[in-house]
């Protein structure tokens, strides 16, 4: 397409920073108000990781003692060091690879549907999951699996069995926790997938279907190897979040409960404790920094990998 | 294959024909357990809704008997009552929740517009900086302590900014998603915009912010479901009862209930209805995402679709 001169050309080479502000400024000024907001919750938190390094007193503040790595050393110490990278590890490997199965297959059944009332009303009802928040949800399997009161214990009491303590036996939660994932995510995850099956072109079914390809075939043969990309893209970006718990369902739904922590205990909700419990600023940093900096380099390692073999798929 | 052929001449409806062929028995069956898993899910996603419901009309002596149940005989409206009672503060916490929601969504979707709509301005020489310094806070965060730190700093700390300000009132990822959207329109209505005459506000407002009422229409839901569902900012930032959120609220509803069984008189101070008023308040801290689910449904899969096809 020909390209119109505009009325303020942008000339190349150097200009005065000053000057290019200046003449556009009401332009800047749009972008200020979240330049401004990055600048405090982005940038000026930086100077505050010398805390992890320093036996943090109030008064003093940032400038406190230094004191090198005792913060980090007394983290690693402890056993729950190893103990929360590896749950938040395993969890986020849990959600990360059931939760795509689960929502490459629902978006396949999806569009197999071909009745269009009743793919709008379940497609609506497995959405709705993921606008509730998980302080309901935390009621809701409190409803479902609670000793006394619980849905799941009433059955099996009434077919003769004996009530199962869910709330203080470790070993049923990771399955307990997989299933909220799917429950409350696999609905919307699956959006993106349709997006991708309905976007594949229909000529290619047809020729699949002319060579004997039946509808199962036409599933194996062209709709999965046309998703990789989708799947290798949102699979990176997951795998660049692994070290990050997600707090808002693991504290809404383990609390302060002792018997499911060590299990259950992920980073995020292990700075949180650290912080409430003990009140210290200084190792509460330096754990935030150990899963700062490890999360800094997968997220971007996994970003530059999309960019390079997806640029499509990359957001910057 | 030979009937096909002669009722059928271009290749292309070959094709159609045979995809939309009569299908085999084991299709039949196929089709059958697809529609029955598909159901299954979905049943599955609606069942705990109801449950929360009918316990929060159920009689607090039913559910204690019966457990958490589908169904009830024993209908009773006590735990509406006592939620909307004159010692209860969840009409409070409501007003709480829909001043941040309402404010935050507004003065939110107010920077993201304008951050998204100058990134995609070519007249905007320093774009590329400009999204990098952006980018840059959305791979590296400093964590809990420093974020609380700011956040006292800035005296976000037990009042309505706490709920509003931090963490919530700006997402990079609904900027951009801005940006792409702005991207997808013909410069040239920038150009004529700017012969004619008309400054940089009034291209951004008049023009550009009516056009983009598709993606804003979803980072307004991004951002009032994010306010909406969010007891983080209250668990790390209020300490005021009085400043609770809805969430945060139903979050430590356990003492709540403990709180307001002590100003009850006689028969209700010995029963309580504990269980049915929990589920109550779920019930009303859900109203209005019900109530706004078919729009909540619609954009956000919309906005899904954005973010992942680049502009």
């Amino acid at each position: 397409m020909q390209k119109t001169g505009t009325l303020t050309p942008v000339k190349k080479g150097r200009v005065n920073p000053l000057r290019e502000i200046w003449d556009k400024k009401f332009l800047y000024l749009l972008a200020l108000p979240a330049v401004l907001y990055t600048f405090i919750y982005g940038y000026m938190t930086l100077p505050y990781i010398a805390i992890a390094f320093e036996k943090f007193n109030y008064k003093t503040g940032i400038r406190s003692p230094f004191v090198g790595l005792d913060n980090f050393t007394s983290f690693f110490k402890s056993s729950w060091a190893w103990a929360v990278t590896r749950n938040t590890l395993v969890i986020n490997f849990l959600f990360l690879i059931f939760g795509t199965f689960f929502a490459i297959l629902i978006a396949l059944l999806l569009n197999e549907i071909r009745n269009k009332p009743f793919l709008k009303l379940t497609q609506s009802a497995m959405l709705f999951p993921f606008f509730i928040s998980w302080v309901i949800v935390s009621y809701m399997l409190q409803g479902l699996l609670g000793t006394a009161n619980g849905m799941i214990n009433r059955l099996i009491e009434s077919l003769g069995g004996a009530r199962i303590n869910f709330y203080s036996t470790p070993s049923y939660w990771y399955p307990i926790l997989l299933i909220l994932n799917i429950w409350k995510n696999a609905g919307y995850n699956s959006i993106i997938y349709l997006a991708a099956i309905t976007g594949i072109d229909e000529s290619i079914y047809e020729a699949a279907a002319i060579d004997g390809a039946t509808r199962f075939k036409r599933i194996i043969y062209v709709t999965l190897p046309l998703l990789i990309p989708t799947i290798s893209v949102l699979t990176l970006m997951s795998i660049g979040r692994i070290f990050y718990g997600d707090f808002g369902m693991m504290y809404a739904i383990v609390r302060d409960n002792a018997s499911i922590m060590p299990i259950a205990e992920v980073i995020d909700t292990y700075v949180f404790r650290t912080f409430k419990n003990t009140g210290n600023p200084s190792l509460t940093m330096a754990i935030g920094l150990y899963q700062s900096i490890v999360g800094f380099i997968l997220v971007y390692t996994s970003n530059r990998i999309v960019r390079r073999y997806y640029p499509d798929g990359a957001l910057f | 294959m030979s009937q096909i052929n002669t009722t059928v001449n271009t290749s292309d409806d070959l094709g159609r024909s045979i995809l939309h062929m009569r299908s085999t028995r084991g299709e039949r069956v196929g089709s059958f357990f697809i529609h029955l898993f598909v159901l299954l899910f979905a049943l599955a996603c609606l069942i705990p809704f109801v449950m929360v419901i009918v316990v929060s009309f159920t009689e607090e002596k039913a559910i204690t008997l019966n457990g958490y149940s589908l169904f009830t005989t024993h209908w009773s409206t006590a735990a509406y009552k006592m939620m909307f009672g004159k010692n209860s503060a969840v009409p409070r916490s409501y007003g709480v929740t829909t001043l941040a929601t309402v404010a935050g969504t507004f003065i939110a979707t107010l920077i993201t517009f304008g951050a998204g709509y100058t990134l995609a301005n070519k007249q905007c020489r320093y774009r590329n900086g400009l999204s990098l310094y952006f980018y840059f806070t959305m791979v590296f965060s400093a964590g809990l302590v420093p974020w609380y730190m700011v956040s006292k700093a800035i005296g976000a700390y037990d009042n309505i900014w706490a709920l509003i300000i931090p963490s919530l009132m700006f997402s990079p990822f609904n900027m951009f998603l801005v940006r792409n959207f702005v991207n997808g329109i013909p410069e040239a209505l920038n150009e004529s915009a700017r012969i004619d005459g008309a400054g940089e506000m009034r291209i951004a407002f008049q023009i550009y912010l009516p056009l983009c009422k598709p993606v804003l229409a979803t980072i307004v839901l991004f951002y009032a479901i994010g306010y909406w569902n969010n007891y983080f900012n209250a668990v790390m930032l209020i300490t005021d009862r009085k400043m609770y959120p809805l969430q945060m609220l139903l979050f430590q509803i356990q003492s709540e209930i403990t709180a307001m069984s002590k100003l009850m008189s006689g028969a209700e101070r010995a029963n309580p209805p504990k269980e049915a008023f929990k589920m109550a308040t779920s019930v009303v801290t859900m109203g209005p995402i019900i109530l706004l689910y078919p729009f909540l449904q619609k954009y956000f899969v919309k906005g899904m679709v954005i973010g992942a096809v680049k502009g």
